[in-house]
């Protein structure tokens, strides 16, 4: 018990940290794949506590619950993730919060916002049946949704279910907002929507969304690591590994459109689930 | 420990909104010309973002005219605090060569308080940098940061 409340804060403190230099890193690549020098490892870090020392300002106060809420839900959710808890329930968690971020978008009457909202509505419909694929997949596996029961498997995951870490890549990039599906909002300078879903938000709020979204990103990964779980340097490899791939789909490819988004997204997640699934029965 | 870290985050992440104030192009283009790989301004953590309500630094190109400065107000007033202005050009600095026009106002300082003037018309890339990085300076001062 002593042990899974260390690990809770542990994760609590080191997930956003790790969240953050990913993301530092993840600018510093981005911009030597545009011939550009690129910020500090460190300026997402900067960049946070700047927004946390901003004059708050809201257009309602139902917003900033919304983003209190939000990165409560994210928090908890990397938290659950580490003490080995159920992957049902961390999925709960995670689309409580993610539900949280658009209601306060769609509080304010800006249409930016709106629009970011209900394509992150769109977006959420998208890479949330495929998170549940794999968390099925996980399951038929290890035979329970416990995140502890994949650590006892003698050999990693990746082998039995290659095509649903496939799957898993494509809710990452939808999670991760990264091109082609950065539709509700983005980190880079497309303007098209200004900021998306997170038009509205601003100062110390903004930054707790950055705080939140740096959670998920851990959680994402997290779960990409639990595919190869019978050795750490196995793990930091894949996710090494599968965050240089969303860097460089990010900058090969141009936004498409939502429809394109929710079609792909279904039809490459079911058929790979059912060819999956199919060779693991016939094994 | 946590404000100093707040007041070293306020000077490594300056976001920029810039908002073309009746300009000919000519600065605003200048101002675009920062991002691109040449001058990368995102190495000193500088960001274009398209929304005042997450800029910390205003950029003001153009003349102020009757027309224009409720809107120049307007997105000043969307900034949270602490926030900078900073003029760009002749136009912006003092309303340039149409300041006498019926329908100017003048530079960006007659509506707003401006922190940093950039002159030239129009302002080349190098000196706007160097106006961000003046205001960095002011905000250091004002910080009590004097290093």
């Amino acid at each position: 018990m002593i042990a899974k409340i260390i690990i809770a804060i542990l994760a609590l403190v080191l997930a956003p940290i790790a969240g953050a230099l990913i993301s530092g890193v993840d600018r510093r690549v981005t911009a030597w794949l545009q011939s550009r020098y690129g910020p500090p490892i460190l300026q997402p870090l900067y960049d946070v506590f700047k927004l946390l020392g901003k004059e708050p300002m809201v257009t309602n106060t139902w917003q900033a619950l919304c983003a209190y809420v939000y990165v409560v839900g994210a928090a908890l959710s990397v938290v659950l993730l580490f003490t080995g808890s159920d992957l049902l329930l961390i999925f709960f968690v995670l689309t409580v919060g993610a539900v949280f971020l658009v209601m306060g978008a769609l509080a304010s009457p800006s249409p930016y916002s709106q629009v970011g909202g209900q394509r992150e509505l769109l977006q959420m419909l998208a890479y949330e049946p495929l998170l549940i694929l794999v968390f099925a997949a996980i399951a038929m596996v290890t035979g329970s949704f416990k995140v502890s029961a994949v650590f006892e498997l003698k050999h990693p995951m990746l082998y039995d279910i290659p095509l649903m870490f496939i799957v898993l890549g494509y809710a990452l990039t939808i999670k991760l907002r990264k091109s082609p599906f950065d539709i509700s909002a983005c980190h880079h300078a497309h303007q098209e929507l200004v900021r998306g879903v997170y038009t509205e938000y601003s100062g110390p709020y903004l930054a707790m969304i950055e705080i939140a979204h740096w959670y998920e990103v851990i959680l994402v990964l997290g779960l990409c690591a639990l595919f190869w779980s019978t050795s750490v340097v196995g793990m930091v490899v894949l996710v090494a590994l599968t965050y240089l791939a969303e860097i460089i789909v990010d900058n090969v490819t141009a936004r498409l459109t939502w429809r394109w988004m929710l079609r792909s997204a279904v039809g490459v997640g079911v058929v790979l689930t059912i060819v999956n699934m199919l060779w693991l029965y016939a094994q | 420990m946590f404000g100093n870290m707040i007041n070293k985050g306020r000077i490594k992440s300056p976001w920029v909104v810039h908002f073309d104030c009746g300009s000919c192009n000519g600065c605003d283009i200048e101002v675009l010309a920062c991002l691109t790989p040449i001058y990368d301004i995102e190495r000193f953590g500088i960001i274009n973002v398209g929304n005042p309500k997450h800029a910390d630094v205003l950029l003001v190109t153009g003349t102020v005219n009757q027309r224009n400065k409720h809107v120049l107000k307007n997105i000043y007033d969307q900034m949270p605090g602490p926030k900078a202005v900073i003029a760009i050009g002749a136009c912006g600095c003092t309303g340039g060569v149409f300041r006498e026009a019926y329908n100017v106002v003048g530079g960006v300082d007659k509506v707003i308080p401006v922190d940093v003037y950039v002159p030239g018309c129009p302002a080349r890339p190098e000196a706007i940098i160097d106006g961000v990085v003046a205001a960095l300076e002011k905000v250091k001062t004002l910080l009590g940061m004097t290093a």
